[in-house]
């Protein structure tokens, strides 16, 4: 069986994005995780740079790896094309392929994203889906979201959309045939297997959290692992 | 600096745009949120420039989304970008324009994979060819659709109805532009400016008759950061990032925020109203928010193009006071009608940010 350094260096990500680092600090002074969250890129490089087997299950078992916003600022000023933001790419799949993500607060949120993301891929053949997404989980969103959300089909009409209608057009009906073709490629390179793997895990972790779980957005993990916040995740 | 010098160096900030018949591939955020963006960009395409451009109905998501929230696996994106291809093949096309900013970055991201990788390009050929029984070309030109605006910003100039001009002052309008992250920050060279000089947005605002504001944190994320925002724990990432943008441009007084990324807009518009009801502040003039546009708005606009008919109506931060300064005429009693002139209510008032 492969060491965890071993498979994590198989990674195409790993190789485009770790070169050499230097240790100057560019990427944790660009980046805005590092000034939001107790984050530094350039120690998390360094880290894996060292290739230790130990370090790297602590790494892929907590928050650390989940603090990146993927907004690669990164890789623009990195004097030695590194790409931290790569190589927490490559960090949280091995995270989700060998369980460690249900380690951590942050990781255990990959529940949340398979299903609510994951979910409007597979149904609708969109990333987003928002129709009945409302102020109650996205309370930011404000008043005329409201509107919008009483409004929904009748304002997309308004403004040249074809909702659920066959033919071009915004938020048209995606063709049955093009999802199954979604589907089969998801079948074929690894997309049902991480979802398999990330709702089997998870399962595991709620009955030793001794937290309710069920399919679906209704269950008494799933609210936790969406809201929970330890408030122990940025700097003092 | 001799000029020959500075253009030699402007020079490697260019990129090749094609000319005319796209496929257009839609973003899944900006249909969500800025549905009549998509509808003005086509509408412009069309009718101002009579260009060819093409959306077939099968193209779905290119799970982008998912990608950068790590529960799609990098060869079933890079499968998913393969069957855009097929379909962009298919359809007899080989000029891709993404709506979507990360989308872009995505497909910009896989040819680079491929072009140094190229037995990942086979990989990704066979999965395609047995899940689906299709083949693609690469496209030869690939271009978010903001540079396409941006090539023709000087023939949408040349048939503007209004000038990015306050007509009380005389003065040109002071714009703080916000270039989506995926634009051109991983790959500097394939986005107009590069990742430290973003011209794609300011060279429209010039040309419309505007002027952009360079202030400390124009580069910064707006905050998406994707798990960051999708997951309710951690979307005070995505409040502390855009408040740290506002901060910064507050003193430089904007007239308004333009904007390439289909989800920066969203980020930029929303949080003002978040942030006015978390510290009751606000960043605009007189009780109102700074007004963000979508580049397609503002073509839509300096066009004469009914600010209701391009979707200004379900902005969170009241456009308003930016069409009263161009002279832009709009009648709110027809701001939240339906497409047969029938009445859809109101939204409510927020607690603090002002509304019309």
């Amino acid at each position: 069986m492969k060491s965890l350094v071993e498979n994590l260096f198989d990674d195409i990500r790993i190789k485009e994005g770790l070169k050499a680092c230097i240790n100057c600090g560019t990427c944790t002074a660009i980046c805005p995780a590092a000034s939001f969250y107790d984050y530094d890129p350039r120690e998390l490089t360094v880290l894996v740079q060292n290739k230790n087997e130990q370090q790297l299950k602590n790494l892929l078992s907590s928050d650390y790896i989940w603090y990146c916003g993927e907004c690669m600022s990164c890789k623009t000023r990195c004097p030695k094309d590194n790409v931290p933001g790569l190589i927490i790419e490559a960090l949280r799949s091995l995270s989700q392929d060998t369980g460690l993500f249900i380690e951590s607060e942050k990781g255990r949120q990959q529940l949340y994203i398979k299903r609510v993301i994951g979910g409007w891929i597979l149904k609708y053949g969109y990333c987003l889906y928002l129709e009945g997404v409302g102020t109650n989980t996205h309370p930011e969103q404000g008043p005329v979201w409201d509107w919008r959300q009483k409004n929904w089909s009748e304002t997309l009409k308004r403004l040249g959309a074809n909702y659920k209608g066959d033919g071009p057009g915004i938020l048209r009906k995606i063709p049955e045939e093009a999802l199954e073709e979604i589907r089969k490629i998801f079948d074929e390179t690894g997309a049902t297997a991480r979802f398999n793997k990330i709702e089997e895990y998870s399962k595991k972790k709620a009955a030793e959290m001794n937290l309710e779980f069920g399919d679906g957005l209704d269950n008494e993990y799933f609210h936790h692992i969406s809201t929970h916040n330890s408030n122990k995740h940025n700097r003092e | 600096m001799k000029l020959e010098g500075l253009k030699k160096i402007w020079k490697e900030y260019q990129k090749e745009i094609a000319d005319n018949n796209y496929f257009y591939v839609r973003s899944c955020v900006r249909q969500n949120f800025f549905p009549g963006s998509e509808t003005t960009f086509l509408r412009i395409m069309k009718e101002e420039l009579g260009k060819n451009i093409y959306e077939n109905p099968c193209h779905t998501t290119c799970t982008a989304i998912g990608y950068h929230g790590d529960i799609i696996p990098l060869d079933t994106v890079m499968t998913v970008v393969a069957r855009q291809f097929a379909l962009m093949t298919e359809s007899g096309y080989e000029n891709l324009v993404p709506s979507c900013i990360t989308s872009f970055g995505l497909y910009t991201e896989v040819l680079d994979t491929w072009h140094h990788f190229p037995e990942i390009e086979e990989k990704i050929r066979k999965y395609l060819k047995k899940a689906t029984g299709r083949e693609f070309e690469k496209p030869k030109n690939l271009a978010h659709a903001s540079d396409i605006i941006y090539k023709f910003c000087k023939e949408i100039a040349a048939k503007a109805k209004y000038k990015l001009i306050n007509t009380n002052t005389g003065e040109p309008i002071k714009v703080v532009d916000h270039i989506g992250c995926h634009y051109s920050k991983m790959f500097p060279s394939k986005g107009i400016g590069g990742a430290e000089y973003p011209y794609v947005l300011q060279g429209m605002i010039e040309a419309w008759g505007g002027e952009i504001i360079d202030y400390p944190e124009r580069r910064h994320c707006c905050g998406f950061g994707f798990r960051q925002f999708i997951v309710q724990a951690n979307r005070g990432y995505s409040v502390s990032c855009s408040k740290k943008k506002f901060d910064s441009m507050e003193q430089y007084k904007p007239d308004m925020i333009i904007t390439n990324c289909p989800g920066c807009p969203m980020f930029l518009d929303k949080l003002q109203y978040a942030i006015s009801e978390m510290e009751g502040k606000v960043y605009g003039e007189n009780g109102h928010g700074i007004p963000v546009f979508t580049y397609e708005e503002v073509a839509g606009l300096v066009l004469g193009y009914d600010p209701w008919d391009i979707g200004l109506q379900v902005h969170q931060v009241a456009c308003e006071p930016l069409l009263d300064k161009i002279g832009i005429p709009y009648d709110l009693s027809k701001k939240y009608l339906d497409v047969n002139g029938g009445c859809l209510g109101k939204p409510e008032k927020a607690n603090v940010l002002k509304t019309y």
